[in-house]
């Protein structure tokens, strides 16, 4: 694994607090998450890290909370924009825990839909497109040429014309990244695109994640139940627990923290062995 | 089966009894006016009833054999309430041998459809099959515009048909406005009709008032209906699902008693008569001009037919509905297409994917009211009378069942649609009220066969792969 680069944070999350109604979803959790790396955040089930996702993509409007995200555009307070302005202006992309593609719609379909934003320009807001301009033309091409790209990266070449829902569960996996990737994303959220894959689509999934930091060079968030996976390729780990942050740091730190131990309760230090 | 013909039996039962009790009311005696100041009398018709109760017991039974896998004892049933439907056994109305026979043929339809399925999917996963539907559907579509350019001067363009053209055609241009809004962008809307309201009055009031002429007004009255869009759609567009049905159902109602109730402008329910038609460069379809104008027989130095003007409305309704079609086509191909395809499909997927949901619904919330609004200053100039009773909500709902019917998003799915909901019952004007009836059945027939529309197909926006390559699904 490569060593983090020193750089600023590309995402601060500072005292992010959210409550629903009396429940405390998330209690002051403050962490931070660079590019060129992978941070994982892990937990037991409804320790709140769908939550933290959900308000750094403007799905949830946090109750406390200032999450600043330092792109090539500029510096975003996430909280205070619009949810779609979030993938739209800060490039903060995301899966869902739960796949959510256009289940009708084609592979390159769904590719192209993520690349909405680029295209609606190129297009004139559709005028010179209904006008067929070369221009316009020059710029679906291209963005068929970055699907296609991604295409290859997850082995859906072959696929591109057939409905996303009629692939295998794996390909839907991996066709939800890429497409979150065509966005041209600085931050991607993964939340647990592991779940469900067999053993050899999991070790594809660790390589595609990798390369994804190593030759993209964007921040990656990742949920992650699977600590095999998580120990192997995170380069930072935040632990949360009913909300709480317990820990914080690189894995094999985290792997012995006595409190990250307990709160796998029922489960002793080699469960949570990579 | 012995167990389970006695509960065929029970179900049929039940079904029987139930008919029965509805039925008596409303089929079983009628009150009818003995005249010369007698008062009311009943008129029974316990015959019609004991019949329609026996077909409908044995179309029931017939039907959960057939769906139990017993098709030859279903096809027996149904053969012989054909032949007891044909039969010259004498029944109290004519309608009544109908109806048994028709039952009849709809269950040896079902009970043969799974054989018919079966092979025509066999027949349809054989090279030459798949390479015959492509070329079909691609064929099919060109076949069917050709027939509609030519109609005119086919032997059987009468007055009556040239008549049920117009209106079939303003109804697939209104089926594909709405395509745009439900079909694509999978927004629900039941106050469709509303638009074309606006885009009728537009036309009514600036022509009648101003005096200007169609061709002027066309696409103000688009332009106008696509604001009305904007308008109702800015708020309520937020709202997903039931709510934005609800929301414009009540809106297509607002708009109507609108219209009923600001006498000052709309006239109320008196309407709004003597709109003038739209002319052909200038030159009205009349016998005699009206003064300072020409008519078109004059100008073409041919002889006076009322017929021109049925032909002249045909082709304007066939051009527009066109370019309505055209225009879908091409906006599915664009980002913004797409985009609405993504919304209906996930709206939370596209929010993460930096999509604005609802500036995205909004285009087609407007688009899809612009051709209403087309369309609606096309009735206004045919019927050159219009009052709010021709918005009423069963028109949203009409067109809503030709979208739905046609099959989600289908371009042609809406023409078939069109033709078999406004055609058929059209066509059947003599079986008086019983041709709602036709209506009812080709809806109940459409949703039971094919539960997804007419036209299920979807063919993607953009391919990688040449289409019929071994890459293509
Ligand atoms: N919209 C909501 N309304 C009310 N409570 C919510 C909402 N979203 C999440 N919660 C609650 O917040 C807590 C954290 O949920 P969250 O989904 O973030 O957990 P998680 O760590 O992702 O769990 P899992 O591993 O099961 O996915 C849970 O108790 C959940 O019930
Ligand atoms: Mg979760």
């Amino acid at each position: 694994m490569t060593a983090p680069q020193v750089t600023e944070p590309l995402i601060e999350v500072e005292h992010l607090t959210m409550r629903f109604g009396g429940l405390v979803a998330i209690d002051d959790v403050s962490f931070t998450a660079r590019s060129h790396s992978i941070t994982a955040v892990i937990g037991p089930n409804g320790a709140g890290k769908t939550t933290v996702f959900n308000c750094i993509t403007g799905f949830y409007k946090p109750t406390i909370g200032r999450l600043t995200l330092r792109g090539a555009g500029g510096e975003f307070l996430l909280e205070r924009m619009r949810g779609h302005e979030i993938g739209q202006k800060a490039r903060v992309a995301r899966t869902f825990q739960n796949i959510r593609l256009f289940p009708g719609m084609t592979v390159l379909e769904n590719l192209m839909v993520a690349q909405h934003n680029k295209l609606m320009r190129a297009s004139g807001w559709s005028l010179l497109g209904l006008l067929g301009a070369a221009s316009f033309q020059r710029a679906e091409a291209a963005a068929v040429e970055l699907a296609r790209l991604w295409l290859e990266r997850i082995g859906l070449v072959a696929d591109a014309d057939r409905p996303a829902g009629e692939l295998p569960y794996g390909a839907q996996r991996r066709l939800e990244i890429a497409r979150a990737m065509c966005t041209e994303p600085v931050l991607l959220c993964l939340d647990e695109p592991a779940a469900g894959l067999n053993p050899r689509e999991s070790a594809e999934l660790n390589q595609l994640l990798v390369s994804i930091r190593d030759r993209d060079g964007i921040g990656v968030l990742l949920i992650e139940h699977d600590m095999s996976v998580v120990m192997n390729i995170s380069d930072h780990i935040v632990v949360l627990d009913y909300g709480r942050k317990i820990a914080e740091g690189d894995p094999l730190a985290v792997r012995s923290d006595p409190a990250v131990i307990r709160a796998y309760l029922g489960t002793d230090e080699e469960a949570i062995d990579g | 089966m012995g167990p389970r013909l006695a509960l065929m039996l029970k179900d049929a039962g039940l079904t029987a009894f139930v008919a029965a009790a509805l039925g008596i009311f409303i089929v079983g005696f009628r009150t009818v006016d003995l005249g010369g100041g007698k008062g009311l009398g009943f008129d029974y018709h316990l015959v019609d009833l004991a019949v329609a109760v026996v077909v409908i017991f044995i179309g029931r039974l017939g039907l959960s054999m057939a769906a139990n896998g017993l098709r030859w004892p279903a096809i027996v049933l149904g053969v012989a309430m054909i032949v007891a439907g044909a039969s010259p056994m004498k029944l109290p109305s004519g309608f009544l041998h109908w109806f048994v026979a028709l039952g009849g043929v709809l269950l040896v339809i079902r009970a043969i459809w799974p054989w018919a399925n079966d092979a025509i999917g066999a027949v349809s996963r054989t090279p030459s099959g798949v390479a015959l539907g492509k070329a079909g559907s691609k064929w099919f579509g060109w076949l069917l515009l050709a027939a509609a350019v030519l109609m005119p001067f086919s032997p059987f363009a009468d007055q009556k048909t040239m008549d049920l053209g117009v209106l079939i055609l303003t109804y697939v241009m209104l089926g594909w406005g709405l395509n745009i809004v439900v079909g694509l962008a999978g927004l629900l809307d039941l106050g469709y009709v509303a638009f074309y309201a606006v885009g009728a009055y537009a036309y009514a009031l600036l022509s009648t008032q101003y005096g200007l002429g169609f061709w002027t007004v066309l696409p103000l009255a688009g332009m106008m209906a696509a604001l009305f869009g904007i308008m109702l759609g800015f708020p309520v567009l937020r709202l997903r699902g039931d709510y934005l049905a609800i929301v414009t159902l009540g809106f297509g109602e607002i708009i109507r008693l609108v219209l009923l109730n600001w006498f000052d402008l709309t006239n109320g329910p008196a309407g709004i008569g003597s709109i003038p038609g739209p002319t052909l460069f200038g030159a009205v379809f009349a016998e005699t001009p009206p003064p300072g104008k020409q008519t078109v027989s004059e100008m073409l130095g041919i002889a006076f037919n009322g017929n021109h003007r049925l032909i002249f409305l045909y082709y304007i309704i066939l051009g527009l509905a066109l370019i309505t079609n055209l225009f879908t086509q091409r906006m599915r191909r664009l980002p913004v297409g797409r985009a609405w395809e993504a919304l209906r499909e996930d709206e939370t997927a596209c929010q993460a994917l930096g999509i604005n949901p609802t500036n995205t619904k909004l285009t087609a919330f407007a688009i899809g009211a612009m051709f209403a609004g087309f369309a609606g200053s096309f009735f206004a100039a045919k019927q050159r009378f219009i009052s709010p009773e021709s918005f009423v909500f069963i028109e949203s709902a009409i067109i809503l069942a030709i979208v739905v019917l046609g099959g989600m998003g289908s371009q042609i799915g809406v023409v078939l649609a069109a033709v078999l909901l406004i055609g058929l019952p059209e066509w059947f004007r003599d079986l008086g009220n019983y041709r709602m009836l036709a209506f009812g059945l080709a809806m109940v027939l459409i949703m039971v066969f094919k539960p997804r529309g007419l036209v299920s197909h979807r063919e993607p926006s953009i391919r990688l792969h040449p289409a019929g390559s071994g890459g293509g699904g």
